[in-house]
C-alpha cells in the first residue's frame, strides 16, 4: 500500500516545533538529526520523508475479538486515506491477522521487528495478546501503539510500550460514579469471566470502584470466556436482588448473558465493561440490550470538528457507523503522523521519543496528551436507549 | 426451582447428544468422535435455515435431522466402512472419524467464516410462562419437548421395531445376525444415520437455547457427552439420557451452592465418584471377556 500524503493545516496542534529533515532509510539507519525550525506555524507539517514509513498493525481479525479487530481495520484505513491528504511523509501500512490467539501474536510481531522492519506496530486488539507480545518488541526496542489494550500492567511492560486506548482503571470509576449518582444504585452482583487477563483485570477495577463509593457488593460469580448458557448464573444473580448487575466480559459473552438475564426476568442495569462497547451488542442482543451501562473512551455523540469530521468520512467510506475501536485506531494512526512528523523521522527510537512527548493533539476522542506513555482525555458514560448508546445523565 | 430447571433444559440437550454417541458405541461398539462435528455443523446450518432462508424453527428442526443423518451415512461411509475387515476397526475408526470430524470442521469453517453466529432478534416466540416465581420460554419447553420425544422415540424403535430387533441383534454379534438373515451393513448405516440426526438435532436445540453457534461448541460437549456415556453405562440408552440430565443439574447445583468458579470440578468430579462406586456405570452390564 503507498499513500502519497497532501499539507492539512492541524499544523498549529503540533506542539513540537521539528521539522524539515529527510530521511533515505525507514527503519533502521539512524536518521540525521532533526534541526530545529525557527519557530512558527510550519513546524512538523514541513517534514518531508523519501520513503514511505512502514507501520505495521497486528489485529485480530478473525477468532474471538474479530468484531473488534475488523472495526480497528476499518478505523485504520480511513486514516490512511486521510493522512494521504498530507504532503511530505507517505505510511506504508501492513495489517496481519492474529486470529486472537497471543502465539500467533508472536509470530506477526516477529515478522514486523525483523523479517518485514516496521518503524512502529499498532496492536494487538487484546490486552491479553499484549501481555504476551509487547514484551518482545520492548527488548528489541519497537515502538508498540497498543489502539484497544485496556487492561493494567500494559505500558508497564516497557518505555517502548504506549497505547492511546483510556485503561478500564481509569474509565469504570467513572461510570460506577455516574451510574451510582444518577441511578441511586445501592447494592450489585458483580459477574466476570475469569480465564481472561482483560475481563480479570477489569473485574479488579469495578471490585475497587464499588469500594471507592461504598457500593455493596452482595454476590461475585464467575465464569469462562467461552461460556455460551448463563442461566445458571443469572438465576443466583437474580435470588440476591441487586440493583445492578457489573459484569467483566467479552463481546462473545455479554451478548448471550444480556439476553439469557432479560430472559430470566433481570431488568435491572446492566453495568459492563469495555468488552460491552460495540453496536453489535445492540444488532445481536436487540431490545434486551436497553439498560446496558458502559463507560466508553469515545464519545460518538461529541461535536468536535475532529469527530464530525470523522463520523463523516467513516460513514462514506464503509457504510455503517463506527464504535470506539475504529476511533480508537484512527486516533492512533494520528498519533503515529504527529509523532513521526514531530521527530521528522522513520527510525524507531526517533519515533519512541517524540510519541511520549505528544501533547494536546485533537482528534475524534478529545484533545489528546501522553502521560508516562498512557492516554490522557475524557471518558463517557453511555446508556443503551432505543437501540443505540446514548450519554447517560 | 429456577435452577432445577435451568439444569433439566441444559441436560436434556446433554441427553440427546450422549444418546446418540452412545447409541453407535452400543450396537456397533465403534466410538464415533465426528458426532460432535455434526453437532456444529447442524448448529451453523440450523441458522442458516432460519437466518438466511427466513424458515420458521419448527422447520428448521426436521431439516436439521434430515441433514444430520445424512452427514451420519458420510460418516459411516468414509470414515469407518472401508476399515471394518481390518483386525484393528476400533482403534482405526476412532482416528478416521476425528478426521472426518475434523474435515467437517474446515468445510464449516470456509463457509460460514470464524465469528460466532446467531439467530435474528425475532426468530424466537417471545411467548414465556411465570408460575410460582419461575419463569420458562415457550423455546425451552420445546426444547424439553423435542429432546425428551426424540429419545423415547429411539427407545421405542429399538425395542419394539424390526430395525430394532435388527439392531440388537447386530450388537449381540454382528456374524450371528449376518447369518440369521440381517442386512449388517444397512442395520450400521442406519443406526449411524440415527446416531447422527440426534446428534444433529443436539446442535440446532443448543443454538436455539444460548441464541449462537461457535466453532468450538462441539469440543466442549464432546467431553461432557464422554462423560455423560460413561457414567451411564457405555452403550445405555437409559444411562445416557439420566446421566445428561444429571451432569446438568450437577452443573447449576455446583453454581448455587459451591461456587461458580467451582462448576467443572464439581460437575466432573461427581461423575468421577460415581464411576469409582460403579466402574461400569450406572446402567451398565459389568464387562464379560469371552476367551
Amino acid at each position: 500500500m503507498r499513500i502519497r500524503t497532501a499539507s492539512v493545516s492541524t499544523a498549529a496542534a503540533l506542539a513540537l516545533l521539528v521539522t524539515g529533515c529527510a530521511s533515505e532509510d525507514p527503519a533502521d539507519t539512524a536518521a540525521p538529526a532533526p534541526q530545529a525550525s525557527g519557530g512558527g506555524g510550519g513546524s512538523g507539517e514541513d517534514c518531508v520523508i523519501e520513503e514511505p514509513v512502514p507501520v505495521g498493525a497486528a489485529l485480530s481479525l478473525t477468532g474471538a475479538a474479530a468484531s473488534y479487530g475488523q472495526s480497528q481495520q476499518k478505523g485504520l484505513e480511513l486514516a490512511l486515506d486521510d493522512l494521504a491528504e498530507k504532503e511530505g511523509v507517505t505510511y506504508e501500512l501492513a495489517i496481519e491477522d492474529d486470529a486472537t490467539d497471543p502465539k500467533q501474536g508472536i509470530a506477526v510481531f516477529e515478522q514486523f521487528i525483523s523479517r518485514e522492519p516496521v518503524s512502529i506496530i499498532l496492536g494487538p486488539t487484546l490486552s491479553n495478546g499484549a501481555k504476551t507480545t509487547d514484551p518482545i518488541a520492548q527488548e528489541e526496542g519497537v515502538p508498540v501503539l497498543g489502539i484497544s489494550n485496556t487492561a493494567a500492567g500494559i505500558t508497564e511492560i516497557g518505555d517502548y510500550i504506549f497505547r492511546n486506548s483510556l485503561p478500564e482503571t481509569a474509565v469504570i470509576p467513572q461510570t460506577i460514579a455516574k451510574a451510582k449518582e444518577s441511578l441511586g444504585l445501592e447494592k450489585v452482583v458483580v459477574m466476570y469471566s475469569n480465564d481472561d487477563a482483560f475481563t480479570e483485570s477489569g473485574f479488579t477495577a469495578f471490585e475497587a470502584a464499588l469500594e471507592e463509593e461504598g457500593l455493596e457488593t452482595v454476590e461475585t460469580l464467575t465464569f469462562s470466556k467461552a461460556d455460551t448458557d448463563f442461566r445458571a448464573l443469572l438465576t443466583e444473580a437474580k435470588a440476591a436482588q441487586p440493583d445492578a448487575l457489573v459484569v467483566s466480559g467479552l463481546i462473545e459473552a455479554a451478548i448471550p448473558l444480556v439476553t439469557q438475564a432479560r430472559e430470566l426476568g433481570i431488568e435491572v442495569p446492566i453495568i459492563g465493561g469495555n468488552g460491552f462497547n460495540s453496536p453489535q451488542l445492540m444488532a445481536d442482543a436487540g431490545e434486551a440490550a436497553e439498560g446496558v451501562i458502559v463507560g466508553a473512551a469515545w464519545n460518538s455523540a461529541s461535536e468536535s470538528e475532529e469527530n464530525v469530521a470523522f463520523l463523516e468520512a467513516f460513514k462514506a467510506k464503509h457504510d455503517g457507523n463506527p464504535d470506539q475501536f475504529a476511533a480508537q485506531a484512527y486516533t492512533g494512526m494520528i498519533l503515529v503522523d504527529a509523532a513521526v512528523r514531530a521527530g521528522c523521522s522513520a527510525e524507531r527510537d526517533a519515533i519512541q521519543a517524540s510519541l511520549g512527548s505528544l501533547q494536546d493533539i485533537p482528534t475524534p476522542l478529545g484533545t489528546f496528551s501522553f502521560d508516562n506513555r498512557e492516554p490522557q482525555h475524557p471518558a463517557v458514560v453511555q446508556i443503551v436507549e432505543g437501540g443505540t448508546f446514548t450519554v447517560l445523565d | 426451582m429456577q435452577q432445577v430447571l435451568n439444569g433439566i433444559f441444559a441436560g436434556s440437550i446433554y441427553a440427546l447428544f450422549a444418546i446418540g454417541f452412545t447409541l453407535v458405541f452400543g450396537v456397533l461398539d465403534r466410538l464415533n468422535l465426528a458426532h460432535a462435528a455434526v453437532f456444529t455443523t447442524s448448529a451453523y446450518v440450523g441458522i442458516e435455515l432460519v437466518a438466511d432462508l427466513g424458515l420458521s424453527i419448527w422447520l428448521a428442526i426436521p431439516a436439521v435431522l434430515v441433514t444430520g443423518a445424512v452427514l451420519g451415512l458420510v460418516i459411516e461411509r468414509v470414515a469407518f466402512r472401508p476399515l471394518k475387515g481390518r483386525h484393528d476397526a476400533h482403534f482405526a475408526g476412532l482416528i478416521s472419524s476425528i478426521a472426518v470430524g475434523g474435515m467437517f470442521l474446515a468445510l464449516l469453517q470456509a463457509r460460514y467464516g470464524p465469528d460466532t453466529r446467531r439467530f435474528p432478534a425475532d426468530a424466537f416466540p417471545s411467548t414465556d410462562f411465570e408460575l410460582g416465581g419461575v419463569r420458562i420460554t415457550l423455546l425451552q419447553l420445546v426444547i424439553l419437548g423435542v429432546s425428551l420425544g426424540l429419545m423415547l422415540g429411539l427407545a421405542y424403535l429399538v425395542n419394539r421395531t424390526r430395525l430394532g430387533r435388527g439392531m440388537r441383534a447386530v450388537a449381540e454379534n454382528p456374524h450371528a445376525a449376518a447369518v440369521l438373515g440381517v442386512n449388517v451393513d444397512r442395520v450400521t448405516a442406519t443406526t449411524f444415520a440415527i446416531s447422527s440426526a440426534l446428534g444433529a438435532v443436539a446442535g440446532v436445540l443448543l443454538a436455539f437455547y444460548v441464541n449462537s453457534a461457535q466453532m468450538t461448541m462441539g469440543f466442549n460437549i464432546e467431553l461432557k457427552g464422554l462423560a455423560v456415556i460413561i457414567v451411564g453405562g457405555m452403550g445405555s440408552l437409559k444411562g445416557a439420557m439420566i446421566g445428561g440430565i444429571a451432569l446438568g443439574l450437577a452443573e447449576v447445583f455446583a453454581v448455587q451452592y459451591v461456587g461458580s468458579s467451582w462448576r467443572d470440578v464439581v460437575a466432573f468430579g461427581l461423575l468421577f465418584g460415581i464411576l469409582l462406586l460403579r466402574p461400569q456405570g450406572l446402567f451398565g452390564a459389568r464387562q464379560v471377556r469371552e476367551v
